[in-house]
């Protein structure tokens, strides 16, 4: 699909990322008070002692993605993956190593700036400010992400509070309101399975068109066919270290031989 | 699965400094650096629009459930002041001794209910948004920032009632009442700054949010919210004579005395510590660009696990 230059310009490098989370009140103790003091008194020196448990989400993983690459992130729940997609965004910091980016790469998602209790029209304005567009981008847009999502089909619900949105109309008005922004380097953490058939086939539309405007793409699913119809390269990650890195087809049989076999047998 | 999960030998990738020097060979820049303070501010700047948005929205969503809607922004104020003019005007009997003590106290309880309000959503700002905060890329500052917004536009409100309040009780309108606006902004200035602070370290430390109510309320009873200052100092020989020009100068007892002195007719300049302004210049700036600075120095750190 994408057509590579000569001399590939790399848009996102990670160079031997370590990603590690750190819980309180886990352990031993699980979340008494003794163990709460214990942590408290002890610090840095027994951290495991005290009840703080480290989860090694992300380890030693190195890759480059390159301008106009669509890449996909598979593996197993609990992989890593949206934690490495996360990292990339530089909305977790590393543990060691680097992430070197072109620009600001920007996760496909205004979940959390939006809110229930305002109208979908105000959630609009709210939402693209959230991503950082200027109030009169926002207006210029406007009506192309409330046509695009399709709220206003079934009567003006656009001026109703969010909260009385079924949960796809939800879904739907989200992921137009992300994908009105253009983006440098694209992250996508499994937004394409929202609403009926149409809209999916239309928010398919809309990625393609993101892919072609953005440097590069990264694409999250555990959905295996729509893995194979945006990326022309996967990275699998397995408990955290990258397993595989290659062209798609190589690495999804590889994959689906792992998981045990394809859930059904390819579509066409 | 029955399959075992063998930790697979990691495929090798081109030696570190390949892939340093490649980054920077095509001018990549670090993901999530911190910003310098100068491009810091620039960029808050730009999201200047989100910070409002952001603060109206808050504002007008808190109360959408509510059948009264959004009177409760001025009722909720004035049932606090009427719960402590209950205690303390008619039960303890504090308001024999100050002229006015509706409008004293319900001013003081207004001016201080913002700060307190603003120090209370300024330790949540991070640590209760982490979901905005691991979604989304913007300058964290805007979090506190917009909070604090929100505390002053429910003021805004509060104010309103206040004016209706004191003139029901009689006090003339007077030019010192232009006093208010330099007074709301110096102490906009100082709860934005505590609030920075409080953010970073309510963001490491979530525990300080259950201590706050306490530090908080302990601040409210020493700063004359309730009762005048240099009116316990006096009646009260028995305590030592620093801790009256002690108490006064702290910032909470000099904004709030400073809001009564603009308002207040019967509140005089002689119960106002000597330079006045200058202090709640001198709290504004020491609060302002030292909790700017205190919360940048953490700003890649926010939003971990």
């Amino acid at each position: 699909m994408a057509e590579h230059s000569i001399e590939r310009i790399p848009t996102v490098v990670a160079d031997g990322v370590d990603i590690v989370y750190r819980v309180n009140g886990t352990g031993a103790g699980r979340g008494s008070a003794t163990a709460a003091l214990n942590r408290m008194l002890r610090r840095q020196q027994a951290e495991k002692a005290a009840g703080v448990r480290t989860v090694h989400a992300v380890k030693n993983v190195s890759f480059v993605a390159y301008k106009g690459e669509a890449v996909g992130l598979i593996g197993t729940n609990g992989s890593g993956k949206s934690t490495l997609l996360k990292a990339v965004a530089g909305l977790l910091p590393v543990e060691n190593g680097s992430i070197y980016t072109d620009g600001q790469p920007s996760l496909l998602g205004v979940n959390a700036a939006l809110m229930g209790d305002l109208t979908g029209e105000k959630n609009v304005y709210l939402g693209g400010l959230a991503m950082g567009m200027s109030r009169e981008e926002i207006r210029d847009r406007y009506e192309g992400i409330v046509d695009f999502s399709g709220i206003n089909e079934k009567g003006d619900f656009i001026t109703l509070p969010m909260r009385t949105y079924s949960s796809g109309m939800g879904a739907r008005l989200r992921f137009s309101i992300a994908a009105a922004k253009d983006h440098d380097v694209l992250l996508i953490d499994e937004a394409l399975a929202t609403g009926d058939r149409s809209f999916q086939k239309r928010s398919e539309k809309r990625i393609r068109e993101l892919r072609e405007q953005a440097g590069t793409v990264f694409l999250v699913s555990h959905n295996n066919k729509s893995i194979r119809d945006t990326c022309e390269r996967v990275l699998w990650l397995e408990r955290g270290e990258l397993r595989m890195d290659g062209p798609t087809e190589e690495v999804m049989q590889a994959y689906e031989e792992f998981t045990g076999g394809a859930d059904k047998p390819k579509a066409a | 699965m029955s399959q075992v999960l063998d930790t697979p030998p990691p495929t090798p990738a081109p030696a570190d400094d390949d892939l340093a020097a490649l980054a920077a060979r095509h001018g990549l820049s670090v993901s999530g650096a911190r910003p310098s303070l100068p491009e810091y501010v620039r960029q808050l700047w730009a999201r200047r629009h989100f910070i409002t948005a952001f603060a109206t929205a808050k504002l007008t969503a808190q109360y959408a459930q509510a059948k009264l809607g959004q009177v409760w922004q001025v009722m909720t104020p004035l049932l606090n002041a009427a719960v402590y003019y209950f205690i303390f005007g008619v039960l303890l009997g504090t308001k024999r001794h100050v002229p006015d003590y509706i409008p004293f106290l319900v001013t003081g309880v207004f001016i201080w209910t913002f700060t307190q309000s603003s120090i209370m959503a300024g330790t949540r700002a991070i640590s209760g948004n982490l979901g905005l905060v691991r979604a989304l890329h913007f300058p964290r500052a805007a979090l506190p920032i917009s909070f604090c917004l929100q505390q002053l536009q429910q003021l805004l409100f509060s104010m309103a009632a206040l004016v209706v309040i004191l003139l029901c009780f009689g006090v003339p309108v007077a030019f010192s009442w232009l006093l208010a606006f330099p007074a709301l902004v110096l102490q906009f200035t100082f709860n934005t700054g505590m609030s920075l602070i409080m953010a970073r370290m309510g963001a490491k430390t979530p525990d300080i949010a259950q201590l706050m109510p306490f530090v908080l309320r302990t601040w409210m009873y020493v700063s004359g919210v309730m009762w005048s200052i240099d009116k316990l100092a006096g009646k009260h020989s028995g305590l030592p004579h620093w801790v009256e020009p002690v108490l006064q100068a702290q910032p909470a007892a000099v904004y709030i005395d400073l809001m009564r002195f603009a308002l207040i007719d019967s509140f005089h300049a002689k119960q106002l510590p000597h330079h006045v302004w200058l202090y709640a210049a001198g709290w504004a700036l020491l609060a302002g660009v030292g909790g700017f600075i205190y919360f940048w120095k953490a700003e890649e750190t926010y939003g971990r696990g």
